[in-house]
């Protein structure tokens, strides 16, 4: 076995940065869904489909339960902030943009120690992340 | 004395196993029973459902298995929700519990950047495809993606059983896709008291079956830790510990595309969402504490039992056969 080398053995100061940013994150985003979904249950906000409904619905296909809820796609939650149902998404979001942020950080790092390759890789992650969050893809055609 | 423990642990685990899977199915059956309107109030399957990703949890970690390959062929087997929803939780659920793991294994330089990043960029790129599969599919015949749902699981399981992980891979030589993007590293075993290092072979094979776990995992929602770790390991080469450690930081990032296409197309329902994601992430907390005292052995096996048979139903009801209810 080789000697131990302690500078390899040693995670990397982007990899920190990105841990970090990670931990943080979630937490933010596990105390946020906590905070929304209790608005949510106690009624403090008024919901835009009714409990009883989405019981009632659940059952049936996404574009079925779409039309009958009247529930928006992509990023039209933005508009349904002021209800209850819809501030859950506050911490479904955070969780879903994390990495796009983590990455950010790698970008910076690889770009410093001039990795092309790498820094290369990380753009086009965001990239990826980037489209799938813009709702291009996944919203639309109901 | 241990041993004392241990029975006991391992005995209330399983009978809570058994009642609590019981519970969504007795529950169902009644519902099946009365037919057309719902007969339990809103609040009925929320609760019955924390408590069930509760245990889900516990015995996932003692399993080593991810939490959305257990919560999307049972949540569709035994809950009244479509399997779209499902699917789109069971993605939110297992991105959850990565980026729950993925900064411990960072800062003990488990998980390694330089081997995720190039497998993150193809498994993500195609979950994304694989998501728009299966929601398209799903539009088309639900019984079709049910149906190849069920025949994934029952993969998975056979999987589970037999594969058999290697945990120091040798690696004579290092191929020259793997050497140009330096999939190499150095990592200290605590168990061994040494530093370990480690190269990868076959990486082009390697890279080229991440593009079908992307589509797996998009297409289900099932998370791909299940097919991350044999490929990273026995493909690729990588020691077991880091193919574990880096499969689950991988997660956080494939699962995130995935996630995002059925969040948009609103596959996510709070309601059933946040009981799911907060009662896993519980007993994942809870699973950790048992596990030392517990035999993860025998769980690992029930739970493949149980899989196989989540498998076969979500086959069966795919295919209209009517074998198991």
């Amino acid at each position: 076995m080789p000697a131990m080398d302690n500078q390899s053995l040693k995670p990397t100061k982007e990899q920190i940065i990105y841990a970090n940013l990670l931990l943080m994150g979630m937490l933010a985003g596990i105390i946020i869904m906590i905070i929304t979904y209790t608005i949510y249950l106690t009624g403090l906000l008024p919901s835009h489909v009714d409990m009883q409904i989405i019981s009632a619905n659940w059952g049936k296909g996404i574009h079925e339960y779409l039309e009958i809820t009247h529930s928006p796609q992509g990023w039209e939650w933005v508009t349904l902030l002021g209800k209850g149902d819809f501030i859950n998404f506050i911490g479904f979001t955070l969780l879903g943009t994390l990495t796009i942020i983590c990455y950010l950080v790698l970008v910076r790092g690889y770009y410093r120690e001039k990795n092309w390759i790498f820094a290369t890789i990380s753009v086009l992650e965001i990239l990826v992340l980037s489209l799938a969050a813009s709702g291009i893809l996944g919203s639309g055609g109901h | 004395m241990l041993n004392a423990r241990m029975f006991p642990i391992g005995r209330w685990l399983f009978l809570l196993m058994v009642v609590v899977m019981s519970c969504p199915a007795i529950a169902s059956a009644t519902e099946t029973m009365v037919g057309g309107a719902p007969s339990k109030p809103w609040w009925f399957w929320p609760i019955i459902l924390f408590f069930f990703c509760l245990v889900l949890g516990v015995l996932a970690v003692m399993a080593g298995v991810g939490g959305g390959v257990l919560y999307v062929p049972l949540v569709s087997g035994f809950f009244p929700f479509h399997l779209d929803f499902v699917r789109g939780i069971g993605l939110m659920v297992a991105l959850a519990g990565a980026l729950a793991a993925g900064p411990g294994l960072l800062r003990r330089n488990l998980a390694n950047l330089r081997l995720a990043l190039p497998v993150a960029l193809i498994a993500s790129t195609f979950s994304i495809i694989g998501a728009m599969l299966g929601l398209y599919l799903s539009r088309l015949n639900p019984d079709l993606i049910q149906t190849c749902l069920g025949g994934t699981i029952v993969g998975i399981a056979f999987l589970l059983l037999f594969s058999k992980n290697t945990e120091k891979p040798v690696v004579t030589k290092q191929d020259a896709i793997g050497l140009a993007l330096g999939l190499q590293g150095l990592y200290w075993d605590d168990g061994a008291r040494e530093s370990v290092e480690w190269k990868t072979h076959r990486t082009l094979l390697g890279l080229f079956m991440f593009i079908l776990i992307g589509l797996l995992a998009g297409m289900f929602g099932l998370g791909a830790g299940w097919a991350n770790v044999p490929v990273l390991n026995l493909v690729m080469g990588v020691p077991l510990k880091v193919s574990v450690a880096t499969s689950k930081f991988l997660l956080s990032i494939t699962d995130t595309s995935a996630a995002w296409i059925y969040l948009n197309r609103g596959c996510v329902i709070p309601l059933i969402a946040v009981p799911s994601i907060v009662g896993l992430m519980l007993g994942s907390i809870l699973g950790v504490r048992i596990l030392a005292v517990a035999k993860p052995k025998f769980i690992r096996y029930m739970v493949i039992t149980v899989l196989l048979f989540a498998g076969l139903k979500a086959l069966d009801k795919g295919l209209g056969l009517g074998f198991l209810g």
